[in-house]
């Protein structure tokens, strides 16, 4: 993949600011605590839950990739997923099974989707889609906690959530916050392979560049779309294991679709790399934001901060660092 | 048969102008109207007035703005619960400020506030576009929202946040907010005021400035072309839309909870809406006020029908089931009429043309 000399600039520059808007704010006001170790804490951390987000924008990257669909149910999956999941395993099942039967729940999902409702809108416009992907998302919030119950449940993956002292004892990183970025890393590289080197990732992309070509050369769009809708729903799944284990498996888990839009937009809707580098970003804007800046207006502004982070970026590229150029013909 | 457009002359420019020019249409809008202004108040019960039409009508307004922004410009936005927030507070801010002043110049004023956040906001839509403007309005919803819950000067400095309409006339001492008023009071006056502004969007997007709008949401790189100014066609609409949901955010605080807290106005609130116009049918305002019927009355009939069928279900297992129903609805709905009620009502009205004759 080439990247763009403007793509280098537009992230330096920004990793500029954020080192030289933290400083100078420690400097100029006395509410603000700033020195470089600390500085790196809350980076890494932010780092390192930004990964978590790109988790999220992944499902929503590889659906709107294979079906230009804008996928607004991708949180309510994960929610799903992780409902089951836990669900499954208290009614008996070894961790190991639960999470086999939960990825076979995922692919039901995914051809129940295709069947009741993709392939009635065939050809519809993307905001009828749109809308589509909305009622499966209250659909889905409703079925699983109509079939698990909403009580907080807890998902203990053995991975203990002490923080470590690292570089000295001078930076604290949650072990926990490691492990879901090994997690996400190795994601990246399956689907990576997943896409460029087997027969599915090969229609795969076909299917993404062109859908009429790929039917025509004899691709089955039905098929795809089912798996595309099953690997969002692993991918998912991953998510929901991750997010569920660190704040407990509750409805909240699908409002955190929320969470991973910013990232969607500043990455690009049709770039998987551009997912995690988003996240990357929004991840460590957002916690050195709130730490560094919310101090001196009012705290509270992660809600909005990433969003408004991601329409900065946009202002340069409005397709997103890594999203294909929109090209317009009349 | 009985409903058509053969045997209408016109004689004058005017009567070509009008906006129902069948008699039909005519003698069926005055026929709504004197239901809606004097059968409804005249037999509504308490609960019909306050708790079903109020809401109907503030959220139509609503998604008529939102209907004008999304289905009559293209420019698909996730901001309206942050605009209606922003009429909401200003009006309160500006009924404070100013206690002598006419509670129709402070809904005017708070929608012009409202207009003005709009058209701040509306400013990257010159620059993103289709999905990517989407997300980035929900950046304006949570700054706005973020903004009246932090800074207290939006509420005064109360405590909890949450601020309420003060007592208001509208003519003499009939009051329609505070506690004096009363529910025919303020349902008329709402009603009054969304019919005069349903009747200005409907003038607005029969005009040059709808025309404009339809091209560009067609395609705005050819409306460009034919020299449609961008710049100012696209902040009009964010403006306008702005405004109507200005005015619905500052109805729904004043008249029909009294008191709101900005959480009113999340992104739920928005999301309500813009269903409204999708269920109703995006590009129509008849479609606006269908749809806000159909997405308000489905809750209060999912909430009811338990009871209604003798069932005995736990209430959050209610809650949950009224979210899959309204999920699964809302996708039976656009799969079979996609493009949303206001089309069933042009069927209809081809199918009247005929009847009763198959041919």
């Amino acid at each position: 993949m080439r990247i763009e000399r403007d793509i280098i600039y537009i992230i330096l520059g920004f990793i500029v600011l954020m080192v030289v808007v933290p400083w100078t704010a420690g400097q100029l006001s006395d509410q603000v605590f700033f020195n470089w170790p600390f500085f790196f804490e809350v980076a890494i951390g932010g780092l390192l839950s930004g990964v978590m987000y790109s988790l999220i924008a992944l499902g929503f990257v590889l659906i709107f990739k294979a079906s230009g669909v804008f996928n607004f149910s991708q949180g309510a999956i994960v929610l799903f997923a992780a409902l089951t999941l836990v669900g499954l395993h208290g009614l008996g099942l070894p961790m190991w099974l639960a999470i086999v039967a939960t990825m076979g729940v995922m692919f039901l999902l995914a051809v129940a989707i295709e069947r009741l409702v993709l392939s009635k809108l065939v050809n519809q416009e993307p905001i009828i889609l749109f809308m589509a992907t909305i009622g499966i998302a209250y659909f889905l919030d409703g079925f699983g906690q109509t079939l698990w119950g909403s009580e907080v449940k807890v998902l203990n993956l053995g991975i203990s959530e002490a923080p470590g002292f690292y570089f000295d004892g001078q930076i604290l990183i949650n072990d926990f916050d490691l492990f879901a970025a090994g997690i996400a890393a190795v994601m990246v590289v399956v689907l990576g392979i997943f896409f460029q080197y087997t027969r599915i990732g090969r229609a795969l992309r076909a299917v993404a560049d062109d859908h009429q070509a790929a039917l025509s050369v004899g691709i089955p769009l039905k098929h795809i779309w089912i798996i595309v809708w099953t690997v969002a729903g692993l991918v998912g799944l991953v998510a929901g294991i991750m997010w569920g284990s660190k704040m407990g498996v509750q409805f909240a888990l699908s409002l955190i679709a929320l969470k991973a839009l910013p990232v969607l937009i500043l990455g690009g809707f049709t770039s998987v790399p551009g997912a995690i580098i988003g996240g990357l970003i929004i991840g460590a804007g957002e916690k050195l934001a709130e730490v560094f800046l919310a101090p001196m207006i009012g705290g509270g502004i992660e809600e909005w901060f990433a969003y408004m982070l991601a329409l900065a970026f946009l202002a340069f590229r409005p397709q997103g660092l890594f999203g294909e150029k929109i090209i317009e013909r009349v | 048969m009985i409903y058509r457009e053969a045997g209408v002359y016109k004689s004058t420019y005017r009567a070509d102008h009008a906006i129902f020019t069948i008699p039909q249409d005519r003698w069926s809008m005055i026929g709504i109207f004197a239901i809606a202004f004097l059968l409804i108040p005249a037999v509504g019960s308490e609960y019909w007035l306050g708790a079903i039409m109020l809401p109907f009508l503030i959220l139509a307004l609503a998604a008529l703005g939102l209907n004008i922004l999304t289905g009559y410009c293209g420019q698909l936005s996730l901001g309206t619960g942050g605009f209606m927030a922003t009429g909401a507070f200003s009006a309160y801010k500006l009924a404070t400020a100013f206690p002598d002043v006419h509670i129709l110049f402070v809904i005017l004023g708070a929608g012009l506030i409202a207009a003005a956040v709009g058209i701040l906001f509306g400013i990257p839509s010159l620059r993103i576009k289709g999905f990517y403007l989407a997300v980035a309005t929900l950046a304006s919803q949570f700054f706005l929202i973020w903004m009246f819950i932090t800074f207290g000067w939006f509420t005064n400095y109360s405590a909890s946040g949450v601020i309420s309409a003060p007592p208001m006339t509208i003519i003499g001492d009939i009051f329609v907010t505070g506690p004096q008023a009363t529910l025919v009071a303020k349902y008329l006056f709402t009603l009054s005021i969304v019919v005069v502004m349903a009747l200005v969007a409907k003038n607005l997007v029969r005009s040059n400035i709808g025309r404009e709008w339809m091209a560009v949401r067609d395609m705005d790189i050819a409306a460009e072309i034919i020299g449609i100014p961008m710049l100012s066609t696209k902040l009009k609409a964010f403006a306008v839309s702005s405004f109507f949901c200005g005015v619905a955010g500052a109805l729904w605080a004043f008249l029909y909870t009294g008191s709101v807290s900005p959480l009113a106005f999340g992104v739920d609130r928005s999301f309500q809406v813009l269903f409204m116009i999708i269920i109703g049918g995006l590009g129509s305002v008849m479609g606006a006020f269908l749809g806000a019927a159909f997405i308000v009355l489905l809750p209060i009939l999912l909430n009811n029908l338990p009871t209604m069928l003798g069932l005995n279900i736990k209430t959050d297992m209610i809650s949950h089931m009224e979210y899959m129903i309204f999920g699964a609805l809302i996708v039976f709905f656009l799969i079979v009429e996609p493009h949303g009620l206001a089309r069933l009502w042009s069927l209809l009205k081809e199918k009247l043309r005929l009847w009763p004759f198959p041919h």
